[in-house]
């Protein structure tokens, strides 16, 4: 199986720790990420008019390379995994978009959905495991009380997603008992961080990441990971400054796996 | 020019692609909604003004600009209609439009060295066309 | 020469609207043995009816046709007509020209030609129609509920004092369902248990009732009139015949990590119980997956201390037969499982609870001894916050589409117990609307807000957040102001949906009748016969069929309890003549028919038999038993020599249709 990987555009520069680790835990664990040869930045939001042609076409063209060397395509950044994994979900189910968009990329296979896209996350329960995860950890997160931040692109909306149960997930949970660490479950895990907001109303996004990590904390997180750099950032830089570090879901993997060790925290 | 409210719906509802039919007023779109203490019209407004033909006071409406692509309320609307996509189709019809950009790349105070990028497209691409 | 007499109906502009009846009948007239030929507004009517009488009189007809709507409606009601003038009742014919035709059809040319084509099919086919005679099933004067809530109960009691023998199938260790659970029920704010316990009684007591709880229905085969059931009386580990009752093992039992089940959980019981003190009957049940003695070999306490030796743990499940002429499915509702709603914060706090906890805690005779508390604290709540239309009304996928009726009135209901008794509570209703169309039901709902303060705010809940204090905070809109809300309160009570018991399905099957996705039952028509399943000899009695109230459930339980009885008030059922045929000079024997009868109506057996050239000889030949011959004509097809026929419709009678037709 070939686990083609489409890192995306923060990965290769400001958010390099969720990337170099993934890389390195996903060798160590067996599923080796092979990155698409050329890729381009998937846009960041999803275009959600179905006249929105141009605005998809990055996307498929992610999807088509990884079609081409044939297995799946993985992505770790919540934003990525969200508005691929969505376009893909149109050219399979609307006849209008996938034709139009056909029509203008010419390939010799006109693409229909058929690659399948997953979260790193996935491929972790459902390809490796967590038992066999739990086994491959030399170094176990031993009373580190960790809370999931699932943030909104992860997760919804949940019918083209599927990835977890939308209102009470559970993957990270188990990801983080099988690096040994305790999960400590939240109301707000879900609950959007504010997102680009943080642009035109810095004061909002720290209001909505307040709420969020008192939340946390008080049922007793002591960090938090995180699969998306937007939501690590604003978690970091909009929060109450001090309080409850963010990581990266694979930084924490890698010290678990001993591998070489990342650079701490998000910057 | 007094506005064709038909016509209006009509556009919005193209670019939305979501059954404005279906919402019962049940109100949990904008309980949900993270900036709903803000809004000037919450999401379930957007929804009744859109159904009743006041389209066009939507375009006034300070909403779409503040809504940040959660999908709490379409997630969570028990009609399995998209507020969402409402709020997506009013940005869009107003930034699709020369000279309408909302956020200007100079009204940013500051840009933090350690902002992502992600975070520019995103915001420059939902308020800017 | 044949006198066929056809009639073709308007059916109002049902069928005239789209159809030519003028044209049918020209066009039918030239048919050399079409001795009469007429079109009217309504052939259903009595005029309609006399009409056909008239004409059978005054013409000497001896075969009808009639023109008309689907023989599902009204084929009994010609072949009901024609019999009262001296015809036979199955040398009646309808020719569907409304479902089949002008209901389908858009333009009038077409829709006419179509609809002469059917009466000629109907014509060719009735040539051949053979004076059948129905057969006689006898009725088994008893009657099986399944299911001993309040619908099966009162169903119960009204076949027992009509005179009949009525047995209650109840899957739990006592009777009284949903409404033992209760408190106080609307619009009168009576005892639940007060009320339901005097019929629980009377339903043991009847001398024409039997009860068998801890039991199930386990296969069921027959038809109506004559249904052979097994029931499993499942083995409660006690012997009921000795036991008295007394409850002292259930005290005793040292296992006490299995919730109730009667107490939503919000307490544990122990691996011996009764689910409350008027279970009737009244003899304990041990839960073997939760008995120490079970599962380890040690303890057997309950055995030790039962004054009356009653415990017996070697018994077994017993399987029991019993013939019925009706059964009746009364397999009442439970609440959905809140596993998709987790924004709603249910099992992340014990402070937000299902409104059917909230009768437990309430219940002077529950969890709480009826003082409202906070789970999680003890208690009491300063404020709370009641949630209408969870998981109802929801088209989504996540919920059911349905409105789950009863909660705009029990949230009604649970705020004004609550004021009533804790004036210094603050409670708040959220809605989508408020549905209270019953006689008082308006008025009930108006005095929560003008007489008990209960506040009532036009919105829903977003999300409830829990913090690590156990603190709610809870994200909700007021939709009449036009603002989103931020609250704390201590308790939030949410109005969950109901659906139909999840044995419903295996029962439909079992019995086959029909159901709907949602798992209610499917009644035989919505207004008209709302007790009835299209599958003759079962009927429908409360929640199983539709959400509904207790007035209206003991309403539609009197109602299906007449229609049973009468089914048993006949002597005897008339059966189908159009049933198979075996044509014993030609049947070869190769018995392919009997794998493909669905009732099991075939067999094979060796007969004595005289065929085409003669020769008398003995052989194994097909035997259709009438009554369980349910017409379907699977066999006919299967047979490959053509012995089976189905009479009312056969080979001759479909090619001469063909033949018309084409």
């Amino acid at each position: 199986m070939i686990y083609n990987y489409y890192p995306g555009c923060t990965l290769s520069t400001k958010a390099k720790q969720l990337d170099m680790a993934a890389r390195r835990c996903a060798e160590v664990l067996g599923f080796p990420l092979v990155e698409l040869p050329e890729w381009q930045c998937c846009g960041a939001v999803y275009p959600m008019a179905p006249d929105a042609i141009a605005e998809r076409l990055s996307a498929v063209r992610a999807l088509v390379a990884a079609r081409e060397n044939g297995g799946v395509l993985v992505t770790l950044c919540s934003a990525c995994y969200h508005v691929i994994k969505r376009v893909n979900h149109d050219m399979a189910t609307n006849a209008e978009i996938r034709q139009k968009v056909n029509n203008y990329l010419q390939l010799e296979e006109p693409y229909a959905g058929e690659t399948r896209v997953l979260h790193y996350l996935e491929v972790l329960r459902d390809e490796i495991g967590w038992e066999k995860l739990a086994q491959l950890v030399s170094h176990p997160l031993k009373e580190r009380r960790v809370g999931a931040y699932y943030g909104c692109l992860l997760l919804r909306p949940g019918a083209v997603l599927a990835l977890d149960d939308v209102e009470s997930p559970t993957v990270m949970e188990a990801f983080i008992k099988a690096l040994g660490a305790e999960p400590v479950i939240y109301s707000m895990r879900n609950e959007c961080c504010g997102g680009y907001l943080a642009l035109k109303d810095k004061a909002q996004c720290e209001k909505l990441v307040s709420d969020i990590k008192n939340n946390a904390a008080s049922c007793g997180a002591q960090e938090l990971v995180t699969a998306c750099p937007l939501c690590a950032y604003n978690l970091t830089a909009n929060g109450a400054a001090g309080s409850l570090p963010t990581r990266y879901f694979t930084e924490l993997l890698a010290e678990a796996l001993g591998v070489a060790e990342s650079e701490g925290g998000a910057e | 020019m007094a506005v064709d409210e038909k016509q209006l719906t009509e556009d919005i509802l193209r670019l939305a692609a979501t059954d404005v039919r279906r919402c019962m007023q049940c109100g949990r779109c904008s309980a949900n909604c993270p900036e709903g203490f803000k809004m000037d019209l919450l999401p379930h407004r957007v929804m009744w003004d859109l159904n009743s033909g006041h389209a066009s006071e939507l375009l006034e409406a300070d909403a779409p600009w503040q809504c940040l692509s959660c999908m709490a309320c379409e997630e969570r609307c028990p009609r399995g209609v998209s507020p969402a996509r409402v709020m997506e189709a009013l940005r869009l019809l107003q930034i699709r439009q020369q000279g309408n950009n909302k956020l200007p790349a100079e009204s940013v105070e500051h840009y933090p060295s350690d902002m992502p990028q992600q975070l520019l497209v995103a915001a420059f691409r939902k308020y800017n066309k | 020469m044949q006198k066929i007499g056809v009639f073709v109906c308007w059916c109002g502009s049902n069928i005239a609207g789209t159809v030519d009846v003028a044209q049918v009948v020209e066009a039918v007239r030239q048919i050399p043995d079409v001795a009469y030929a007429i079109d009217y507004k309504y052939m259903c009517s009595e005029q309609g009816q006399e009409l056909i009488r008239k004409a059978v009189a005054d013409y000497k007809l001896d075969r009808i046709v009639v023109c008309s709507c689907s023989p599902r409606m009204h084929e009994a009601t010609f072949r009901k007509c024609a019999e009262g003038v001296g015809i036979n009742p199955y040398m009646v014919e309808i020719a569907n020209i409304r479902e089949q035709c002008s209901w389908v059809l858009k333009d009038k040319a077409e829709a006419t030609a179509k609809a002469i084509k059917l009466a000629k099919a109907a014509i060719a086919k009735v040539r051949f129609n053979g004076a059948l005679k129905p057969g006689e099933s006898q009725v088994v004067k008893r009657a099986l509920v399944i299911g001993g809530g309040i619908a099966g109960i009162q169903t119960a009691l009204d076949i027992a004092e009509a005179g009949y023998k009525v047995d209650i199938v109840e899957k739990e260790p006592t009777i009284g369902g949903r409404m033992a659970q209760l408190d106080k029920i609307f619009p009168t704010l009576d005892c639940s248990a007060c009320i339901l316990t005097p019929k629980m009684v009377d339903a043991a007591n009847h001398e024409n009732i039997t009860l068998y709880t801890y039991s199930e229905v386990e296969s069921v085969s027959g038809f109506v009139g004559n249904f052979d059931v097994t029931i499993r009386k499942k083995a409660r580990s006690v012997k009921a015949d000795m036991c008295s009752g007394c409850g002292i093992c259930t005290e005793k039992c040292p296992s006490r990590k299995t919730p109730s089940e009667f107490d939503m959980g919000l307490k544990n019981r122990g691996a011996i119980y009764i689910p409350f003190a008027q279970a009737i009957p009244k003899v304990p049940v041990i839960d073997r997956e939760a008995c120490i003695k079970f599962k380890t070999g040690k303890c057997g306490i309950c055995s030790k201390l039962c004054p009356a030796g009653a415990i017996d743990y070697t018994q077994t499940d017993e399987l029991i037969t019993e013939k019925y002429g009706a059964i009746v499915l009364a397999t009442g509702f439970k609440t959905i499982s809140l596993d998709k709603f987790g924004e709603y914060g249910y099992g992340a706090s014990k402070d937000v609870i299902t409104s059917l906890e909230l009768e437990r805690l309430t219940n002077a005779a529950g969890p709480t001894e009826g003082h409202l508390v906070c789970p999680s604290t003890g208690k009491e709540p300063k404020k709370v916050i009641i949630v209408s239309c969870v998981g109802s009304r929801d088209v989504s996928g996540r919920g059911k589409s349905y409105c789950s009726k009863i909660c705009c009135m029990y949230n009604a209901k649970h705020a004004m117990y609550i004021r009533e008794k804790y004036p210094d509570v603050d409670v708040t209703v959220f809605y989508i609307d408020v549905r209270t169309p019953g006689k008082g039901f308006d008025e009930f709902q108006r005095r929560a807000v003008e007489e008990y303060g209960v506040h009532y705010v036009r919105g829903q809940v977003g999300k409830v957040v829990v913090d690590g204090d156990g603190r709610l905070t809870v994200f909700v809109s007021d939709l009449n102001s036009g603002r989103k809300l931020m609250l704390n309160p201590d308790l939030v009570v949410l109005a969950t949906a109901v659906q139909p018991s999840p044995d419903a399905r295996k029962l439909a099957t079992m019995l086959t009748a029909s159901i709907d996705n949602d798992d209610f039952y499917v009644e035989a028509h919505p207004k008209l016969r709302p007790v009835e399943s299209p599958t003759a000899g079962i009927f429908l009695s409360g929640m199983c069929q539709g959400p509904k109230d207790i007035p209206e459930t003991v309403s539609q339980a009197g109602a299906a309890a007449v229609k049973v009885v009468g089914l048993l008030a006949k002597d005897k059922l008339l059966t189908n003549p159009c049933t198979a045929q075996c044509d014993t000079s030609i049947c070869s024997g190769c018995l392919a028919c009997t794998h493909v009868c669905p009732y099991g109506a075939i067999t094979g057996e060796s007969k004595p038999v005289i065929t085409k050239l003669g020769v008398r000889e003995t052989r194994t030949v097909a035997v259709v038993n009438n009554a369980l011959c349910q017409g379907c004509g699977a066999c006919t097809v299967a047979c490959p020599c053509g012995a089976m026929d189905l009479q009312g419709f056969t080979n001759q009678q479909i090619l001469a249709e063909v033949d018309a037709l084409c």
